[in-house]
C-alpha cells in the first residue's frame, strides 16, 4: 500500500520515522494512515490534537507523530485521556488501544468510559493477540485459536468490543479492518466529528504472534481472511463490519457544563 | 491582615486548603475514612468552573488527576489503605513522567479491608516503597486540623515545584477530629507552576538535563507537542536505551529532592536545648508525645520532641546530630515499627539509644506508655 508523502510529512515527527518498532507489514502501520488521512481530511489543527495510548505494540503510535503525545499505563489510557479531555476541551483527543489494552486489563475503564459518554475517540487496533508480550491469548482471541498460552487452543469466549461499548453507552460505534482501509479511515472521520464518546475497532494483522500459529504466516494471508469472514451484512459465522451506534445524546463535559450552572444556582 | 477563625475536621480542612491552593481538578472513588473530603470537593467545585469526577476505581482515579495535571490544572485524588495499593503503579508513572499531583492518603487499619475506621500508621513505608523500582519520593504526616490544612497547600507548592507525586499522609483520628483553626491570609503562600520560557530558535526539552534543576513542563495544547512516557526517556521525552542518557536522567530525577533538602525536609523541634531524652514523631502519635513530654517536663526530667511533618525523604541528618546528643530516642507509632528504622539506621551515628512503642489494635499510644519508657 502506497503512503501519501504529504500526510507523512506533515504528521509525523521529523527524526521518529524510520525504523518504526513494529514488524514489517504489521497493520498497525495501516491504522496510523487511517487516522492521520481522517485527520487531515478533517483540517484539523496539530496543536488542537491530543492522541493517548496504553501499553503494547498498538500503544508504540503516540511516538511517530507530530502532536501532543501521551504513553500511559497498560489498560489505563481512557482515564489519563479523561482528564486531559477535561482539562483541555478544546483539544482532539484520540486514544490508541490494542485489544487487551481495551478490554482485558482496561476492561471496566473501557464500559465506564462509554458510559459517561465523555468527548474522546477511541481506536481499538484488535490484532486478537497480545502482540508485544510474544502471543498469549487475550479476551478478543477467536475460540480455538492457538496462542502462547492457549496452545491447546483457546477455550475462552471472545468479546464482541462494539457490542460492548455500544451496551454500554457510547454515542459512536463502528467497526473495518486494515483490509478495507478506505471505509476505516471514513469510520475514524465520523467518530472524530462525533460528539461523546466514539470507539472504532480495527481488525489488524499480527501475522507474527497470530497468524503464525494460525495458519495465517503472511500479512496477505490475514488480508484474504479479513476479506473473506467479514462483512457489512448479517452473514451467518461472518464478523459484521459498520456502523454499530449512531447516537445524538450530550457527551460527559457537555453535561459537566450544565452541572455548574445548577451549582451556581444552588451555591447563590 | 485578614483572619478567619473556623471549626473543622482534618478530611474538611483538607479540602479547604486544596480549594485555597487552587484545586482545578479531584478525581476519586469512595473510601472511609477519606469519603468527606470527595463529597465537600463534589459540592464545591463545580460552582468556581473547577470538575469533580467520581471514576470506576482509584486506578482510574489517579491516571485522571495525571491526565488533567498534564492539562494544567492542579490535580488530587484521595483514598485509603486499599484504594492507595491500587494507585501504586501510576505514583511511579507520575514520577518518572514528573508530573505534579497530589495524593491524600487516610491511613487505616490493615493489611487488605482490615478496619476501615481505625486509625494507624501502617502505610509509612508504602508510601515510600509502594511502587516499583528505585524511585524518589515525597511524603508528608500532619498532626492536627491546622497542620492538614498547612501540609496540604504545601504538598501542593512542593508537588508543582518539584514535578513530583506528593503524598499526603494522615490518618483516621487526624482526619476524623474538629478543631479550631486561625487561617490568616497572609500566611498562605500558593507556588503557581512554572511556565515554558523559550528564546527564540530554542527548542524545548520538557526533561532537560541539567542537574538539581527542574524544567518547566508545558502543557498539552500550547503547541510544543511534545512526549510524555512512562518508559526511561531523553531529554525531549522520547524513549532511550542509551545508558549515558539513562544515567543522566536518574541524576536528575533523584537530584531534584537530594539537593533541596534544606527545602522540602520541615520538622519542628520543642525544649531540645538540655534534652536527654527525645521523643520523635509525626502524625496523630505526636499528641501523645507532646502529652508525655510536657508531664515528664513537669516533673523535672529533661525531655525533648521532635516532631516530623515531612517523612519522606527522611530527615537523616537531624537524627544523625541529635543522637549525637541525648542518650535516648523514644519512637512511638501505630504500626509495627517502620519509620523508627529509618531512626535507628541513622541513630547509630551518635549511640543513641532507640526505644520502639509501637500499638497496631486501631487505639491510639497514651501518653503514660510514652511516660514508662522515659
Ligand atoms: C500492568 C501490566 N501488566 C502486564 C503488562 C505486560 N504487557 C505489555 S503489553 C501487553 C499486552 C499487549 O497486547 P494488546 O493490548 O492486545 O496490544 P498489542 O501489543 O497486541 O498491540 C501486556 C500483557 C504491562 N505492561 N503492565
Ligand atoms: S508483534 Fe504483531 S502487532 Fe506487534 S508489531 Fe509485530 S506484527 Fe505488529
Amino acid at each position: 500500500m502506497s503512503i501519501n508523502l504529504t500526510i507523512i510529512e506533515k504528521y509525523l515527527r521529523e527524526n521518529k520515522i524510520l525504523p518504526t518498532v513494529w514488524c514489517p507489514g504489521c497493520g498497525i502501520g495501516l491504522v496510523l494512515k487511517a487516522v492521520l488521512g481522517a485527520i487531515d481530511e478533517l483540517n484539523l489543527n496539530k496543536n488542537d490534537i491530543a492522541m493517548v495510548s496504553g501499553i503494547g505494540c498498538a500503544g508504540r503510535m503516540p511516538v511517530y507523530v507530530d502532536f501532543d503525545t501521551l504513553h500511559t499505563t497498560h489498560g489505563r489510557a481512557l482515564s489519563f485521556a479523561t482528564g486531559i479531555k477535561l482539562a483541555k476541551p478544546k483539544m482532539n483527543v484520540i486514544v490508541i488501544m490494542g485489544d487487551g489494552d481495551a478490554v482485558a486489563i482496561g476492561g471496566n475503564h473501557f464500559i465506564h468510559t462509554s458510559r459517561r459518554n465523555i468527548e474522546l475517540t477511541a481506536i481499538v487496533i484488535n490484532n486478537f493477540i497480545y502482540g508485544l508480550t510474544g502471543g498469549q491469548f487475550s479476551p478478543a482471541t477467536p475460540l480455538d485459536s492457538l496462542a502462547t498460552t492457549s496452545p491447546y487452543g483457546n477455550i475462552d469466549q471472545p468479546f464482541d468490543i462494539c457490542r460492548l461499548g455500544e451496551m454500554a453507552g457510547a454515542s459512536f460505534v463502528a467497526r473495518s479492518t486494515v483490509y478495507h482501509l478506505k471505509e476505516l479511515q471514513k469510520f475514524i472521520k465520523l467518530a472524530l466529528q462525533k460528539e461523546g464518546f466514539s470507539i472504532v475497532e480495527a481488525l489488524s494483522n499480527c501475522h507474527i504472534n497470530y497468524g503464525k500459529r494460525n495458519n495465517l504466516s503472511k500479512p496477505i494471508d490475514m488480508f484474504n481472511w479479513f476479506k473473506n469472514n467479514t462483512t457489512l451484512k448479517d452473514e451467518e459465522g461472518k464478523i459484521k463490519r459498520g456502523i454499530f451506534a449512531d447516537k445524538n445524546i450530550p457527551g460527559y463535559y457537555k453535561q459537566y457544563q450544565e452541572l455548574i450552572k445548577r451549582a451556581k444556582l444552588c451555591q447563590r | 491582615m485578614k483572619e478567619e477563625y473556623i471549626f473543622l475536621s482534618g478530611n474538611e480542612a483538607c479540602a479547604e486548603a486544596a480549594i485555597k491552593a487552587n484545586l482545578g481538578f479531584f478525581a476519586g472513588y469512595p473510601i472511609t475514612p477519606s469519603t468527606e473530603i470527595a463529597e465537600i470537593l463534589a459540592e464545591r467545585l463545580p460552582s468556581q468552573n473547577k470538575i469533580f469526577i467520581q471514576m470506576e476505581d482509584e486506578i482510574a482515579s489517579l491516571a485522571a488527576v495525571i491526565g488533567a495535571s498534564i492539562g494544567g490544572l492542579k490535580a488530587m485524588t484521595a483514598t485509603s489503605g486499599p484504594g492507595f495499593s491500587l494507585m501504586q503503579e501510576h505514583i511511579g508513572f507520575a514520577v518518572m513522567a514528573e508530573i505534579s499531583c497530589v495524593i491524600v492518603n487516610v491511613q487505616r487499619l490493615g493489611p487488605s479491608t482490615g478496619q476501615p475506621t481505625s486509625p494507624s500508621q501502617g502505610d509509612v513505608m508504602q508510601a515510600r516503597w509502594g511502587t516499583h523500582g528505585d524511585h524518589p519520593i515525597i511524603a508528608l504526616s500532619p498532626s492536627s486540623v491546622k497542620e492538614v490544612f498547612d501540609l496540604t497547600i504545601q504538598a501542593f507548592n512542593l508537588s508543582e515545584k518539584y514535578r513530583i507525586p506528593v503524598i499526603l499522609l494522615m490518618d483516621e483520628v487526624v482526619a476524623h477530629m474538629r478543631e479550631k483553626l486561625k487561617i490568616s491570609t497572609h500566611d498562605i503562600r500558593i507556588y503557581e507552576r512554572k511556565k515554558v520560557k523559550l528564546t527564540q530558535n530554542e527548542e524545548y526539552y520538557p526533561y532537560k538535563n541539567e542537574v538539581s534543576k527542574v524544567p518547566a513542563l508545558a502543557l498539552f495544547g500550547e503547541g510544543y507537542r511534545f512526549h510524555i512516557t512512562g518508559l526511561i526517556h531523553d531529554q525531549a521525552g522520547f524513549p532511550t536505551l542509551r545508558i549515558d542518557e539513562i544515567n543522566d536522567w536518574q541524576d536528575r530525577i533523584f537530584g531534584k529532592i537530594e539537593n533541596n533538602l534544606d527545602e522540602i525536609i520541615q520538622y519542628e523541634e520543642e525544649d531540645l536545648e538540655d534534652a536527654e531524652t527525645v521523643i520523635i514523631s509525626y502524625g496523630i502519635s505526636v499528641r501523645s508525645a507532646q502529652a508525655a513530654k510536657n508531664i515528664a517536663r513537669e516533673n523535672g526530667k529533661k525531655v525533648g520532641l521532635i516532631k516530623l511533618l515531612t517523612i519522606w525523604p527522611f530527615a537523616e541528618e537531624l537524627i544523625k546530630k541529635v543522637s549525637k546528643k541525648v542518650k535516648k530516642i523514644i519512637m512511638p507509632e501505630l504500626n509495627r515499627g517502620q519509620l523508627v528504622l529509618e531512626v535507628e539506621r541513622n541513630a547509630c551515628f551518635g549511640g543513641a539509644q532507640v526505644i520502639r512503642i509501637n500499638r497496631l489494635d486501631g487505639k491510639l499510644i497514651s501518653p503514660k506508655a510514652i511516660l514508662d519508657k522515659i
